[in-house]
């Protein structure tokens, strides 16, 4: 690529800021700061914020966005992630930097490899001189009449304690500052420049600012200039997004009919019990099971946020049909195998009809229903094979009794959905549950 | 081949069918399965997923990217979508292809985390200050995620602009029966490069409705210039009142609401009774016409509700005397009935909010009340 004379479009003549902006100068030392690097101009994007800032793209040949107020680094961020190639540059105000203070925490942290240049003049000048998070104690402004008394935020300082892997603070003066902008834009990692500069509607008339005001606020303040970090320890985001291993992805197993249809009405069940207790993946096998016999499934799972205590259920519908709806009032089948599940599912146990059947684990509760309830040491057969595996013993049980699915069904559903560590273990429990149903 | 997922699983195999390439989104029950899944699909295809640090962030991103060439996706339930609200409208004023998904939960606020509820019906129509048209499509079923997910990002492609599916919490988190490959996936559409006009210069946008809308990618050989305010067909900001006219009456037009209505309807060509449903309720009121028939009744599914598809509810609601609208919500969409229906028809909106899933039940108690049934 030939060397450019200028980054500016060869329209324009001037630039639309206030006389004395510092936005003005800025957008000069970018434009030299673009010449040092022989930015490719289809290779380089600026991203603006709101603001008399966010006027900025659009006078330079280069690609050019403009967004939202205060989320300039979250479009930036994206389009760096979408093509790394790119040189993606944000221009934001400092009130930007109040709005969308979490993304400049964020792309920090990650270490993004996009170069944030904050043209930081204390206040917002677009709206008419409000302060921003950066208006130094004591600044006058329209909303601060008696001098600000909030303190004002440390950009640098804020970008540095979230891992930010260039920084400096500079002003809109600096003879450096072209090169310091250069080097930012070729850091591979997240940079942001905090560059202080003049609004000269507001903020500067105010507050009588010139050189000599900044370079005290400077120390009043303890917000040093000059490159502030320059780390060589951190890896660029899109960088170490690409060295990190993607898990392997499972491939669906295929639920073909492989086994006869024993069903021939719709079964409502509610499988419920403790946390632990695998209560989901057993509903899951049992919803398998009936798919790989031809037949229809839903399941859905209900457990509290807390997962790990407290009741697990899943409500399954198995049925040789379609199945549309799937809420349940009163289901007509219930495995209860804990006092949680119990407890949980009691409303719906009450509520379950005549030819319903209930198994229950011994010892669970008496109460009232017109189901028939059936109750077995599903626990104490488990605690024998595997703690974990009561839902299956439970699952077997009712199987054998109701002779909804057979056997051979539901252990290739356990083959299917199992991890092999679990797969002799959940056979065996499945096995034990059988032999305990059969024994009526 | 014969699945058992639900229709978080289903959305993101659909998703990814359609080409989707790029994801962002922040935790939410009952979206976040469809963030994990994202998480390891698109590493294992050598893309990007994210989780932002928050959802402004992550549409945010998912701004970025569309424009920069991925087709991107987003999910996330009420109080995200909340948050979505400003960059939808940046979406919209930038003609920003992306598919939105929010998986429905009950409630303003937390409300009920893991109950169904149809809430934000209206809400995505008028997502954004300024108003514009959106298109928002509604699955119903486990099956309905899948092909909804590929018809969002053909939209969104074709349009440029942002896609919503209104799915919710049922859809998203029952596991169903599925066999994916008899389903009557459309083809997938793909975007269209911007290339210079006459004058040597690109389009960042057109304000030409008829065709297609391409676009000029972010990093790209032809210069990009994206903008949220008004501005010309080549993105310069413009405060012309006839530019700004142009700009406002394309974005207003552009979006064919016959090309993007999609529908299902069973009943008689002539109902005298219709019932017009979308989302899960729409298999409460299969079940009950399963059970009994009932003659003169018809049901129409809508599985686009934005723009709202007159042609085909007109159709139906020429000969309908009583129309009858279940919603899990306070009657939202029964809203738009009320506006297209004969002055002479009633209408009995059917509303639920419990937490609890509209009983087939319902539908069969207001069907008796109608008196020719
Ligand atoms: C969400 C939102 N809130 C408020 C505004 C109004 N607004 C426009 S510019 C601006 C402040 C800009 O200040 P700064 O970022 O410092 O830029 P400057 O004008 O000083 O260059 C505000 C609050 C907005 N555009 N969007
Ligand atoms: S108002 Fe302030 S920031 Fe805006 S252009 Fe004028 S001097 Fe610059
Ligand atoms: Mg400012």
């Amino acid at each position: 690529m030939s060397e450019l004379q200028t980054y500016f479009k060869p329209e324009v003549k001037s630039l639309p800021f206030c006389p004395g902006c510092g936005h003005t100068t800025n957008l000069s030392h970018l434009d030299k700061a673009m010449k040092l690097i022989n930015a490719d101009p289809k290779r380089t994007v600026i991203v603006t914020d709101i603001g008399c800032v966010g006027l900025s793209d659009q006078y330079f040949d280069v690609h050019a966005f403009h967004g939202l107020h205060g989320r300039s680094i979250t479009y930036a961020t994206g389009i760096k992630l979408a093509n790394p190639e790119l040189n993606v540059i944000v221009l934001m105000g400092d009130g930007g930097c109040g709005i969308g203070g979490n993304h400049i925490v964020n792309a920090a942290r990650r270490n993004v490899g996009i170069t944030v240049m904050v043209f930081n003049n204390f206040n917002f000048g677009m709206t008419g001189g409000e302060h921003s998070v950066t208006t130094p104690f004591g600044g006058l402004t329209a909303t601060t009449h008696s001098g600000n008394i909030e303190a004002p935020l440390d950009i640098i300082g804020l970008a540095q304690v979230c891992g930010a892997g260039y920084s400096a603070r500079m002003t809109t003066f600096d003879k450096e500052l072209p090169s310091i902008m250069a080097e930012a834009m070729t850091y591979k990692g997240f940079a942001i420049l905090d560059i202080w500069e003049f609004c000269t509607a507001y903020y500067s008339p105010r507050n009588d600012m010139d050189k000599q005001s900044m370079i005290a606020i400077s120390e009043t303040h303890n917000l040093p200039f000059g490159i502030l970090t320059n780390r060589t320890d951190r890896t660029e985001y899109t960088v170490a997004l690409k060295n990190q291993e993607a898990k392997t992805l499972k491939a669906s197993p295929d639920l073909n009919q492989r086994f006869d249809q024993l069903l021939d009405q719709k079964i409502e069940l509610v499988l419920s019990g403790g946390a632990g207790q695998k209560i989901k993946s057993t509903a899951a096998i049992l919803g398998q099971a009936a798919i790989l016999s031809g037949g229809y499934a839903s399941q859905k799972d209900d457990y509290p946020i807390t997962v790990k205590t407290g009741y697990s259920s899943a409500e399954v519908i198995i049925s040789p049909e379609n199945i549309d709806y799937t809420g349940m009032t009163a289901p007509n089948a219930a495995l209860i195998l804990s006092i949680e599940g119990f407890n949980k599912e009691k409303s719906k146990l009450v509520a379950m009809k005549a030819g319903s059947v209930i198994f229950l684990e011994e010892g669970l509760p008496e109460f009232e229903t017109e189901a028939t309830v059936i109750r077995k040491p599903f626990e104490a057969i488990a605690k024998k094979i595997d703690r974990n595996s009561v839902a299956l013993v439970g699952l077997g049980a009712l199987l054998a009794e109701t002779k909804w699915l057979s056997r051979e069904s539901v252990e290739s559903a356990i083959g299917i959905s199992q991890k092999a560590a679990y797969l002799e273990m959940s056979l065996k429990a499945l096995k034990a549950g059988w032999e305990l149903g059969n024994q009526a | 081949m014969i699945q058992f997922i639900d229709g978080n699983e289903a959305l993101v195999q659909g998703a990814l069918k359609a080409g989707c390439d790029f994801f962002a989104g922040y935790p939410i029950t009952p979206a976040t399965p469809i963030l994990l899944s994202m998480m390891t699909e698109l590493p294992a295809r050598g893309e990007t997923a994210i989780q932002g640090e928050d959802e402004i962030a992550s549409i945010g991103f998912c701004i970025g990217a569309a424009m920069t060439g991925k087709k991107a996706l987003t999910a996330t339930s009420g109080p995200g979508l909340s948050l979505y609200s400003e960059n939808i409208g940046l979406a919209i004023m930038g003609e920003v292809p992306l598919v939105i998904v929010d998986v429905q939960r009950l409630g303003p606020a937390t409300g009920s985390a893991t109950k169904d509820a149809s809430m934000d019906i209206q809400f995505v129509r008028w997502i954004t200050s300024g108003g514009y048209p959106v298109i928002a499509l509604a699955p119903s079923s486990v099956e309905d995620c899948y092909l909804l997910a590929i018809h969002a990002f053909n939209f969104a492609e074709k349009y440029r602009t942002p896609v919503f599916i209104l799915s919710s919490k049922e859809i998203g988190q029952t596991r169903m029966r599925v066999d994916l490959d008899l389903l009557d996936a459309p083809a997938i559409i793909e975007r269209e490069s911007a290339t210079p006009s006459q004058n040597g210069k690109v389009k960042s946008v057109s304000f030409n409705n008829s065709s297609f809308q391409p676009i000029c990618t972010v990093g790209g050989d032809e210069l990009s210039r994206f903008t949220g305010s008004s501005h010309d067909e080549y993105g310069n900001l413009t405060k012309s009142p006839g530019m700004i006219e142009k700009l406002n009456e394309h974005l207003n037009t552009k979006i064919n609401p016959e090309e993007v209505a999609l529908w299902e309807y069973s009943g008689p060509d002539r109902p005298e009774t219709l019932i017009i449903s979308y989302g899960i309720v729409s298999r409460s009121v299969n079940q009950a016409l399963k059970s009994t028939h009932y003659p003169g009744v018809g049901h129409l599914i809508l599985k686009t509700l934005w723009p709202v598809p007159e042609t085909i509810l007109l159709k139906y609601l020429s000969s309908a005397d009583t129309i009858i609208v279940p919603e899990m919500n306070h009657g939202q969409y029964a809203l738009e009935i009320e506006r297209l229906k004969r002055h002479d028809s009633t209408l009995i909106s059917l509303q639920q909010v419990n937490s609890e899933l509209l009983a087939p039940e319902r539908i069969t108690e207001a069907l008796k009340e109608v008196s020719h049934v």
